[in-house]
C-alpha cells in the first residue's frame, strides 16, 4: 500500500514550529518512515506545480503553521486545501493568529510608517516604502501584497483539526500523527489536546485558594515570584484558568505565569473575554462591598495592557478580530 | 535581457528570493536579493507592557528566540535602571552561551559544513548532513545529535523550553539553578568542549589539508573589504552577552567603540522599495550604495566580523583556535566570506568553554536571582550578539512601563547589504555567456550561506542546502529553461 502523502507548509511564522518538529529527535525517523512527505519547504525541494499536478484530496494531510498576512500565503493554503483530505492548523499562529495577530491592533499603513519612516535609526528623507512592483531599469522586481489584517488559517480555508501551542509540544505532535495514521481521529473541528484548563492540571493547583481574591495586581517585576505558589494568589495575572492544557506547563516550571498560547478551553470561543471575566470575578473579591468606584478603577488599572494580555495569542481569532479601521483605510 | 530567478522558497528572516539580470552577452548585469516578509513587530509592540517583551519578541524567530529573549531582558534592565544580581548575570550568560554553541554547531554540520566536508561540487544528493556523517563517521553523527540535545536541555532547565524561552526579568531571572542542574551543566560543558575540538579537527583534516578548498576560501570570488562590528569585553575579547560594541575599518583599525545606549550615533538603516528588509550602514561613513571599501558605510556582523572586530577570545582553547585561523589566513582583518564557517567553529568552542566556566562557578546556584526595580521606567536599550550578528532592542515607555516606541535592528538587517553584495559578486564572477549550471548555483548559494542568513534554513534544511529554483528568461520574458537543484 502506498504511504499516505503528507505536506508541511508555513505562512507568517517564525520557524519555531519547524524547530519543534526537529525536537521530535529520533521519532522524526518513525514519521518519515510511515509517510511520504510531498512538501516541506525548509527541508525538501518542491515546486508549486508539483502540488498543482496532484489530484484533489490526494495529500492525506497538510500541516500548516503561521498566520496568513501575505497574498502568496493565501494562494498557497487554498491550493493545499484543494489537494488535501485533512488540513491541520499547526501551532498558535495558524490556530489563533498568534503573536503576529497582535498586528490587528494596527494596520498596514501604520506598520509601514513605523518600520520605514519613523524608527530613529531609519534615514529615509524621501519617504521610500516597499512597493509591490519596482521598475529597476533592467527589469521589474515584485513583492507580495501585505494585508491590513492578520487572519487565522480557519478564516482563510476550512480547517479539520487544530494542534495548539507556541510551539506545539513534540508529544502532542506525535499523538496527532499516530491518530491520523491509525484513523482514530476525534470529531472534525477538534483541538488535538486535552480539554481541561491548564489551571486544573497546574503543578501549583494545590496552592490555589478555594476563594481567590486579588487585592492588588502585581506585575512580574514588582515582586520576587514565589516558585511554588499559585501566580494568581500572588497577584500576578496568569491565563491558566482560561487556557487549554497540554503544554507540559513549561512556563510555569520556569516560574513564569501562563500567557495563553494553547488558546481557549473546550467550548469557549473567545479566550480573552473568558479571561477578562475570570479576572473581574476575583479582583478585590474580599471586601468588595467596601470599595469605592475609585478603588475599583485603580485596581483594574493595575493591569498594564489588558487587551494585549488576555488576547496575547488570540486577537485574530477573537470576536473582536481587529481594531476598527478608519473609514476609507 | 534575460532574467534568472533563484527562489529558495525558504526562510531568510522569512523567505528570500534572488533575481539575476543578464545582459545581451549572457553576463550578469545586476542581481538583487529580496526579502518578501514583514510582520510589523515594531508597531504592534506599542501599547504592550514592557516586561512582556522577552516573551513577545521571541516570536520574531523561533530558531534564535533566545537572542531576542536576552536582548529584550537586557533592554528591561536598562529601562528600569536596575542591575541584575551577580548570579542572575551568570545564569543568563550560561544559558546564552549554551544557545550559541548549539546554534553554531548545528549550522556547521547541517548547512555550511556539507559544502566543505562533502565538497562544493559533490552531487547534491550527498551534499547534506548525511553526507557529512558518511565522511566523518557514524559516531560523529551521533555526537552531533547528542550535543544538541544536551545543550538544549540547559536551555530547558533555565528557561522552561528551548523554543520560546521564558525566564528574563528586569534585574534578573525567574528561577534559581539547583546543584543537581549545575552538575549536569558541567558535564554538558565538558562534552561540548570536546565536541568542538573534534569539529575543529575535522575542519583541519578535511578543509585545510585540501588545497582546492583553501583556494576557494582565500580566493577573490568570496571577498569583500568592509567594516566589521562585534561586541567586546573590557579587554576587547569577543563577548556574546555583554560589553561595548566595537567597529574596525577595512584595514583592521578601530573605527568606533560605543556603549549600546549610543547605537543611534553609529547605526542607520536605508530603505529600498523592492525589499521589506532594511539595510544597515555606519552613520558616520554614510550610505554610498551597495559597495564595499573605506568610503562605504556597509559593515558586516556575525562570527568572522566579531573575530575581526576583537582582539581575540576570552578562553584559552578558543584563543588558540583563533590565533591559528588568523595565522593561516594572513592576519586581521580577514575579508574572505567563506571564513565565516571557520570563525563559527572558533566561536562554538569559546561558547562551550564559557558554559563550562560558568557552570563550575558555585555562585551559579545562589538563590539571589533578582533585584527588584525601584526607578520609574522611561527608555531602555539592550544589545546582544545573536549567532547571526549584533541585535539591538530599543524601548521607550510611559511612566507605567507601557511601550510607546520600539525599535529593533535584527542581526540579518546588519548583514543584509553585504549578503546581497556577496551574492551579486559570486554571480558576476561565475555566470558567463548565460551558463547557469547546477554547480554554479551551489557556488552562488555558498556566498550567502556563509552568513547563515536564515535561521530556519540553517537548522531545518535537513538535506543541508536551501532548495533553489532558477528560471532563465529571454529578453521578451519567455522561459528558456528551468533548473532545479538536485535534478
Amino acid at each position: 500500500m502506498a504511504k499516505p502523502k503528507v505536506a508541511f507548509y508555513w505562512c507568517a511564522s517564525c520557524g519555531g514550529c519547524e524547530e519543534t518538529v526537529v525536537d521530535l529527535n529520533e521519532d522524526i525517523l518513525k514519521v518519515a518512515d510511515a509517510v511520504d512527505i510531498v512538501l516541506w519547504p525548509v527541508a525538501l525541494d518542491f515546486k508549486r506545480k508539483d502540488i498543482e499536478a496532484l489530484g484533489d484530496g490526494e495529500i492525506a494531510v497538510s500541516f500548516i503553521n503561521g498566520s496568513v498576512r501575505l497574498e502568496e500565503q493565501e494562494e498557497m493554503v487554498k491550493l493545499l486545501r484543494q489537494k488535501s483530505g485533512l488540513v491541520v492548523a499547526f501551532g498558535a499562529c495558524a490556530h489563533l493568529g498568534g503573536i503576529p495577530g497582535l498586528g490587528n491592533f494596527t494596520n498596514r499603513e501604520e506598520i509601514f510608517n513605523r518600520a520605514y519612516k519613523e524608527t530613529p535609526s531609519v534615514e529615509n528623507p524621501e519617504g521610500v516604502v516597499p512597493q509591490e512592483k519596482t521598475d529597476i531599469g533592467v527589469g521589474e522586481l515584485t513583492l507580495p501584497e501585505f494585508y491590513d489584517t492578520v487572519k487565522t488559517l480557519a478564516q482563510t480555508i476550512p480547517v479539520d483539526y487544530y494542534l495548539p501551542g507556541c510551539p506545539p509540544p513534540p508529544n502532542l505532535i506525535m499523538d496527532a500523527v499516530m491518530a491520523i495514521l491509525k484513523g482514530e481521529l476525534p470529531e472534525k473541528g477538534s483541538v488535538l489536546a486535552p480539554a481541561k484548563a491548564l489551571c486544573d492540571v497546574c503543578p501549583r493547583a494545590e496552592t490555589k485558594p478555594d476563594k481567590l481574591s486579588i487585592a492588588e495586581i502585581k506585575r512580574p517585576w514588582q515582586i520576587k515570584i514565589d516558585p511554588e505558589q499559585c501566580f494568581l494568589a500572588q497577584g500576578l495575572i496568569c491565563m491558566g484558568p482560561a487556557t487549554r492544557s497540554g503544554c507540559g506547563e513549561t512556563c510555569i516550571k520556569a516560574n513564569m505565569p501562563c500567557r495563553g498560547c494553547f488558546g481557549p478551553v473546550e467550548g469557549v470561543v473567545d479566550q480573552g473575554a473568558k479571561a477578562l471575566s475570570m479576572i473581574a470575578s476575583i479582583l478585590g473579591l474580599d471586601g468588595e462591598d467596601k470599595m469605592s468606584d475609585d478603588d475599583v478603577k485603580k485596581l483594574i488599572e493595575g493591569i498594564a495592557d489588558p487587551a494585549g494580555t488576555v488576547y496575547r495569542f488570540s486577537l485574530a481569532s477573537s470576536l473582536l478580530g481587529r481594531k476598527r479601521m478608519k473609514q476609507g483605510v | 535581457m534575460r532574467k534568472v530567478t533563484i527562489d529558495p522558497i525558504t526562510r531568510l528572516e522569512g523567505h528570500g528570493k534572488i533575481e539575476i539580470f543578464l545582459n545581451d552577452k549572457g553576463d550578469v548585469d545586476k542581481a538583487y536579493l529580496q526579502i518578501p516578509e514583514l510582520r510589523g513587530f515594531e508597531k504592534f509592540c506599542e501599547g504592550r507592557a514592557a516586561e512582556e517583551m522577552p516573551r513577545i519578541t521571541t516570536m520574531i524567530c523561533g530558531v534564535c528566540p533566545t537572542a531576542h529573549h536576552m536582548a529584550a531582558t537586557k533592554a528591561l534592565d536598562d529601562l528600569f535602571k536596575v542591575e541584575p544580581t551577580s548570579t542572575a548575570k551568570k545564569i543568563r550568560e550560561l544559558m546564552y552561551n549554551a544557545f550559541q554553541a548549539e546554534d553554531h554547531i548545528l549550522h556547521f554540520f547541517f548547512l555550511g559544513g556539507p559544502d566543505f566536508v562533502v565538497g562544493p561540487t559533490a552531487p547534491a544528493a550527498e551534499r547534506n548532513v548525511l553526507g557529512v556523517i558518511a565522511k566523518a563517521g557514524l559516531e560523529a553523527g551521533g555526537k552531533v545529535i547528542e550535543v544538541r540535545k544536551r545543550l538544549r536541555n540547559i536551555m530547558r532547565a533555565i528557561a522552561g523550553k528551548p523554543v520560546m524561552p521564558t525566564c528574563g526579568l528586569p534585574g534578573g531571572v525567574s528561577k534559581a539553578v539547583t546543584e543537581e542542574e549545575r552538575e549536569q551543566f558541567i558535564e554538558t560543558g565538558e562534552y561540548a568542549v570536546d565536541f568542538c575540538k573534534f569539529a575543529l579537527g575535522l575542519f583541519d583534516d578535511i578543509v585545510l589539508k585540501n588545497k582546492d578548498y583553501v583556494d576557494l576560501v582565500t580566493g577573490d570570488v568570496y571577498k569583500h573589504r568592509t567594516y566589521y562590528m562585534g561586541m567586546v569585553d573590557e579587554n576587547n575579547k569577543v563577548n556574546f552577552y555583554d560589553g561595548k560594541i566595537r567597529v574596525v575599518d577595512p584595514n583592521g583599525k578601530e573605527f568606533a567603540k560605543f556603549r549600546p545606549q549610543e547605537y543611534l550615533d553609529h547605526v542607520s538603516e536605508h530603505v529600498e522599495p523592492w525589499s521589506y528588509v532594511k539595510f544597515c550602514y555606519l552613520k558616520k561613513v554614510g550610505w554610498k550604495g551597495f559597495v564595499d571599501g573605506e568610503d562605504s558605510g556597509i559593515y558586516r556582523v556575525a562570527p568572522l566580523a566579531r573575530l575581526n572586530a576583537s582582539d581575540g577570545m576570552a578562553t584559552p582553547l578558543a584563543q588558540e583556535a583563533h590565533d591559528k585561523m588568523y595565522e593561516i589566513l594572513g592576519g586581521k582583518p580577514v575579508h574572505n566570506t567563506l571564513a565565516f564557517h571557520w570563525a563559527r567553529l572558533v566561536e562554538a568552542l569559546y561558547a562551550s568553554e564559557r558554559v563550562l566556566e560558568l557552570a563550575r562557578d558555585p555562585e551559579l546556584t545562589s538563590p539571589d536571582i533578582v533585584n527588584l526595580p525601584t526607578e520609574t521606567p522611561k527608555e531602555g536599550i539592550g544589545v546582544v550578539e545573536a549567532p547571526r550578528g549584533t541585535l539591538f532592542h530599543h524601548y521607550q515607555t510611559d511612566e507605567n512601563g507601557v511601550l510607546t516606541k520600539v525599535n529593533l535592528i535584527v542581526a540579518t538587517g546588519n548583514n543584509a547589504a553585504p549578503i546581497w553584495m556577496s551574492v551579486e559578486k559570486a554571480a558576476k564572477s561565475l555566470i558567463h555567456k548565460g551558463e547557469v549550471s547546477d554547480g554554479i548555483l551551489n557556488m552562488i548559494e555558498m556566498a550567502f550561506r556563509a552568513y547563515d542568513p536564515c535561521h530556519a534554513c540553517a537548522t531545518h534544511s535537513l538535506p543541508g542546502r536551501m532548495p533553489l529554483e532558477v528560471s532563465v528568461y529571454d529578453s521578451k520574458g519567455g522561459l528558456i529553461r528551468k533548473l532545479k537543484r538536485g535534478e
